[in-house]
């Protein structure tokens, strides 16, 4: 096959969707303030409000119950804040129940506001996983003490694609009068997400993960549920979180998750048969490799896999220089030398984590990329086995 | 897609044609053989030597890493290095001289080029060992402080030399403790250590 482009990290980000794109471009042109009066300022107002009025159907919310941020990270954060908050008068006040609950194998945003929690001494518990990336809902069970006001449990991982039982989560950390988080940032445009259904009181979404922009994110709080803005300010977003509100950003998110809802259901069976198709062909075609995440509770397209004796920076760089675009849970490739804090979780040896690439598919991968991939991938791991000191031909 | 790669062009050179590659089932026929780092680490590298007696120059010099595109283009770059060279002054190649050769690493990968030239260091050490010249053996004494990134009390007072003060500066220079981390401690009592000696603070 002929030398091509093939991108499988769109647990990275995505490529924004043309309709968006198409969005984005028209929208350059509102350049109103939502909060003016007007002409200008309503015009703006009525497409944020268009925004928010998808993302909510889109989650089964209220609009009301979204607001609009400038990331997943801020989104996390907020949520986990309220854990913090000292003021009295506060709506947020959670009876004085100031620790977290939360997993080893979260993103950095959640395990950094939690470790600061942490410092500022509120009760931090990490619930461990099992080899699939799975947490034992009966250890949740035994962590949600008196003390603990929020459980925080991310639905699907950005690493190894698995996905948590949620609702099963939610119902636990409620009985024992916690409030419960997801985030849901790799989950929702790729599996079902319903928050009535899930019945959650905090969940985050991302723009760029889902063909959207950049810098938009959305947090949906169950309405009742207490709040005090991470953000202090102006009065926009319902006073929840200050700062003119991103437009563009949310006219792009707004029409990503539009999308979504028209598209999500085909895209991610075909995603999910080529992701099949991927894995039986490196299952043929390599001996030694070792597959991560689990079996069935798992994102459609994403895949997990290390390779004996072969290190990831490296075969990602092969790779990079055949076209193809993946990531590694390598420590070589994470700037602080650490391998994936995720892969570790699981338990299996560290050799696979250093080993680990992440082939993550999108709406615009092919059979043809797949096949691609399966051309060029077995002699890039058989060159680099062929000089390593940790691989013997058996 | 014009983007500038991720290292240098002789990183990618050496990196995409690796040169010196010990292929397997010969490793009896060298005359010296040298190991440093482990895969648990991250980076694991094989120094292969075959030395003139005659001249002591290395005749050949083969190579088996563990690792990502630094390690492996610093080991290839190594073996051109030496090939044809004295053991002494072989011996006697640094970190910084891989580097150099190579247009240099960003600095998180800096540390990949370090484990060649111990690597290279240990096959010398072997050959003289095998061949009664235990005398010229003069890493022999040094004392592995780090196991993952195989740094010793050596190297923690070549940094001292060079500036390190504290734990932070220490792991900026040799990376030390930053595999599992269980050093710390010790590489602090002996950083403090060789900073009275040479310092007297």
């Amino acid at each position: 096959m002929q030398n091509r482009t093939v991108y499988f990290d769109n647990n990275a980000t995505t490529p924004l969707h043309p309709e968006v794109k198409k969005t984005l471009q028209e929208g350059l042109e509102i350049f109103g303030n939502p909060s003016s009066m007007h002409q200008f300022g309503r015009e703006a107002r009525e497409k944020v409000e268009d925004a928010r009025e998808k993302v909510a159907s889109f989650l089964g919310a209220h609009a009301e119950e979204i607001l609009f941020v400038g990331s997943g990270s801020e989104a996390n954060n907020t949520v986990l804040s309220l854990l913090h908050c000292d003021s009295t008068t506060c709506a947020c006040s959670l009876s004085g129940r100031r620790d977290l609950v939360t997993t080893v194998i979260e993103h950095p945003c959640v395990l950094n506001t939690a470790r600061h929690l942490g410092r500022k001494n509120h009760g931090v518990h990490y619930l461990s996983v099992d080899r699939d990336g799975r947490i034992d809902l009966d250890d949740l069970r035994r962590a949600v003490t008196d003390k603990v006001g929020m459980v925080s449990v991310m639905m699907a991982n950005n690493e190894i694609g698995t996905v948590q039982d949620i609702k099963g989560a939610a119902r636990i950390a409620h009985e024992a009068g916690a409030l419960f988080h997801t985030d849901a940032v790799q989950a929702v445009g790729k599996i079902p997400v319903d928050v009535r259904d899930l019945d959650v009181d905090f969940l985050t979404l991302s723009g760029h993960k889902i063909y959207g922009p950049k810098g938009i994110g959305a947090l949906y709080v169950k309405k009742g549920a207490p709040y005090c803005p991470l953000i202090l300010g102006g009065h926009q977003e319902f006073g929840r979180r200050a700062g003119t509100e991103n437009s563009l950003g949310i006219f792009g998110l707004g029409k990503a998750i539009e999308m979504r809802a028209l598209e999500m259901a085909d895209e991610e069976d075909r995603i999910l048969g080529l992701k099949q198709t991927l894995r039986d062909g490196i299952e043929r075609a390599i001996p030694d490799v070792l597959f991560m995440g689990h079996p069935v509770h798992c994102l459609p397209g994403t895949l997990n896999v290390s390779f004996a004796g072969a290190e990831g920076e490296a075969i990602l760089l092969y790779l990079d220089l055949a076209g193809i675009a993946v990531s590694t849970g390598s420590a070589c490739a994470s700037g602080s030398l650490d391998p994936s804090h995720v892969i570790m979780a699981t338990g299996v040896p560290v050799e696979n984590a250093h080993g680990s690439i992440r082939i993550s598919l999108g709406r615009e991968n092919t059979l043809d990329d797949v096949t691609y991939m399966l051309e060029k991938l077995p002699p890039i791991i058989g060159r680099i086995r062929e000089m390593s000191t940790a691989y013997r031909r058996r | 897609m014009a983007a500038k790669w991720t290292y240098s062009d002789k990183v990618k050179d050496h990196f995409m044609n690796p040169r010196n590659i010990l292929r397997e089932g010969n490793e009896v026929d060298f005359h010296g053989i040298g190991k440093t780092g482990n895969v648990k680490c991250g980076d694991e590298m094989m120094v292969f030597i075959k030395v003139d007696p005659a001249t002591q120059t290395i005749a050949e010099c083969k190579w088996q890493t563990y690792g990502c595109a630094s390690a492996i283009a610093s080991t290839s770059m190594l073996s051109e290095m030496v090939i044809g060279m004295k053991l002494e002054e072989a011996y006697k190649i640094s970190a910084k001289d891989i580097l150099t050769a190579l247009d240099g690493l960003p600095d998180n990968k800096v540390h990949c080029s370090v484990l060649g030239d111990k690597a290279l260091r240990a096959a010398i050490d072997d050959y003289y060992r095998r061949n009664g010249m235990e005398d010229r053996i003069t890493t022999q004494e040094s004392k592995i402080v780090c196991e993952c990134m195989q740094v010793t009390d050596h190297d923690i007072e070549h940094a001292v030399l060079e500036g390190a003060r504290s734990f932070h500066e220490l792991q900026e220079m040799t990376k030390i403790g930053t595999g599992c981390g269980e050093c710390q401690e010790q590489a602090m009592a002996v950083m403090s250590g060789y900073i009275q000696k040479h310092f007297g603070l």
